[in-house]
């Protein structure tokens, strides 16, 4: 944008002095450079302090020397975190529900969003529309009548749902599939008709054009969707706070942020050895994954 | 690799063309619905039925053994809380989505303007706030608020300023919180901005430099008029979901210093789950209803219109 600027208003005098044109361009450059330091700076310090702290011990916190410099680092956190049978519980409990989570949402929304983009059928493009209004739908609207819900069905049927890791597993498919199927139509939707006219013609279900045709094409989609999903499961927090309370039935956020704060005695270095333990999972798949996870990010407005 | 599918299918069932074809239209839409059935059922159960409850249980009394119609509201209406919880529902939405959204708008253009085989790496930097679950970075800052031990007092301190009450003082403490959530939002904006940015065709630049637009008009008549939908369906999404905030506070203040951090969602929590006032709660909860489907009804307009341009 900047360059546009210096370009418009060195229009006149560009013929005169051509070399100030490009000098304006570099420094439009290096305030650009200057401001994304400044912001990196205010992105990245709490996840940096966080690492800082978490190679200190307690006595080194209690000190008033300087919170940004380690003087003695020590793994004792990790060690004592990965080394405890409640905090591998959480870990645990966690990966299970994320991977139930993500299986369950796949399952369910690719099929859906296939028959939506390419079975047209009587409601199908209004139903698009209403799947996409109830992603709008936030949790915090949900959890109290689930809450009443899951009491009133163990009332009736004697089955406890709550305070079991796995209620997890049932209510997050709501946050997950209606995105992943509105964005998988958008991928499918995308697919040119030809593909699945010609292996219908050719004699194939409708199941084998889906598996054989349309996931292979939108590998891409598909992937982002997964990560969309497998993130959102690992970072719910309000569900497992709303509806578990054992220790042993606890995921990650809720299990650190519970047991670890106790009282008054804040084991800092502990909390933030445990806050970035349990952001890992999804820093390291968007490390990896970084492309498919904006794609799936910007999805959602620019797909659809 | 579609195409090779398609020819090995073409092998063997070529034979019988037309009537297979015709079969599988007349089951067409009985498979269609089949398909659909899981994500219909697990809505209408999770979502669509819950939400309905939600409208029942706030008709009920707290023992939940006596309909009392509007009660709970009326109760509501008179608690000076309930007043403080709406006033600072409203002054977190709207100071954070309009920040996230000039902080996202500003961060967007300077990585645009660098060159472009450096952008990934800025873009990737730029982007952990939003890819850390949002409450274990409120973590981190809660650690940095810390009354005792607060790593920016520390630095203030360095300069000699007084240590800031982060979290202590009711102002200061909103002020954290609405921090916090820019923190982790503007990255979001960040992204569909340059998106955005990216899908401007060069010639209207060009153009634009032709007829000697300032930077002003450049911006002002052809870089906004573009981003327009993006703008509005991010700042929209951001609404509901910032509106609908509970992780960020819940972390940070829980509510404190005296229910004055409170939004609808962690005081709808505080009543409902952890005071067992499950009614009252759900009743709270229903009032983050009008803002979120004031904002749905924008966003279904702008679907509607992108479906006849297409």
């Amino acid at each position: 944008m900047t360059d546009i600027t210096s370009n418009a208003s060195n229009a006149t005098s560009a013929t005169k002095h051509y070399g100030s044109m490009k000098q304006e361009r570099l420094w439009a450059l290096r305030w650009s450079y200057f401001f994304l330091v400044v912001f990196a700076i205010f992105f990245l310090t709490p996840p940096i302090y966080m690492l800082i702290t978490s190679l200190k011990t307690s006595q080194e916190i209690a000190t008033a020397a300087n919170p940004w410099w380690v003087l003695n680092p020590t793994l004792a956190n990790y060690i004592e975190l990965l080394t405890s049978r409640e905090f591998l519980t959480f870990f645990q409990n966690s990966a299970m529900v994320s991977i139930l989570v993500v299986t369950l949402t796949m399952l369910i929304s690719v099929p859906a969003a296939f028959a939506l983009s390419r079975m047209k059928f009587w409601g199908s493009a209004t139903l698009a529309t209403g799947i996409f209004l109830t992603y709008l739908i936030p949790e915090t609207l949900l959890f109290i009548p689930l809450f009443k819900m899951m009491a009133v069905f163990h009332e009736w049927t004697g089955i406890s749902i709550l305070n079991k890791w796995w209620v997890c597993v049932i209510v997050y498919p709501t946050l997950t599939v209606p995105f992943c199927t509105w964005i998988m139509i958008g991928y499918f939707a995308s697919i040119p008709k030809e593909l699945d006219e010609a292996a219908l013609i050719d004699g194939a279900t409708w199941m084998q054009t889906l598996t054989r045709i349309f996931i292979p094409v939108a590998l891409p989609g598909l992937i982002a969707a997964t990560i969309f999903a497998f993130t959102v499961s690992w970072a719910q927090f309000l569900y497992p706070l709303a509806f578990t309370t054992s220790v042993d039935q606890l995921v990650m956020p809720v299990g650190i942020i519970t047991t670890l704060i106790k009282a008054d005695v804040y084991n800092w270095g502990q909390i933030m050895t445990g806050a970035l333990l349990g952001a890992a999972p999804p820093l390291i798949i968007y490390a990896f994954l970084m492309d498919y996870y904006i794609a799936g990010l910007t999805a959602g407005a620019t797909k659809g | 690799m579609a195409e090779t599918t398609v020819r090995s299918l073409s092998t063997s069932g070529s034979p019988r063309q037309r009537s297979s074809l015709r079969r599988a239209l007349q089951r067409k839409s009985t498979i269609a619905f089949l398909m659909t059935l899981p994500l219909l059922v697990l809505i209408l159960v999770l979502v669509i039925y819950p939400s309905i409850y939600a409208i029942h249980l706030a008709t009920l009394s707290k023992r939940m053994d006596r309909f009392v119609g509007f009660g709970n509201f009326l109760f509501l209406f008179k608690r000076e809380t309930f007043w403080m919880v709406v006033q600072q529902s409203c002054i977190f939405a709207l100071t954070a989505v309009f920040f996230k959204a000039v902080i996202g708008f500003v961060v967007a253009h300077f990585v645009h303007n660098i060159p472009s085989k450096g952008q990934r790496k800025w873009r990737g930097m730029l982007l952990v706030p939003w890819v850390i679950p949002p409450a274990m970075s409120t973590l981190a800052w809660l650690w940095l608020f810390d009354p005792s031990y607060s790593a920016f007092n520390w630095i203030l301190a360095q300069f000699g300023i007084d240590p800031i009450p982060w979290t202590g003082d009711a102002y200061w403490a909103r002020f954290s919180v609405i921090l916090v959530n820019i923190w982790i939002g503007a990255p979001f904006f960040m992204i569909m901005y340059l998106a955005a940015l990216k899908s401007v065709p060069e010639q209207l630049y060009e153009a634009a430099r032709i007829d000697g637009a300032t930077w002003w008009q450049t911006m002002w008549y052809v870089t906004l008029p573009m981003m327009r939908n993006i703008i509005a369906i991010t700042v929209l999404f951001s609404t509901i979901v910032t509106f609908a905030n509970f992780d960020i506070v819940r972390v940070l203040t829980r509510g404190d210093p005296l229910d004055k951090t409170h939004v609808f969602a962690t005081w709808a929590f505080r009543v409902g789950i952890e005071g067992g006032d499950i009614p009252l709660g759900a009743a709270v909860s229903l009032f983050m209803v009008p803002i979120l489907a004031f904002a749905a009804i924008f966003i279904l307009r702008d679907i509607a219109r992108r479906g006849n341009e297409a």
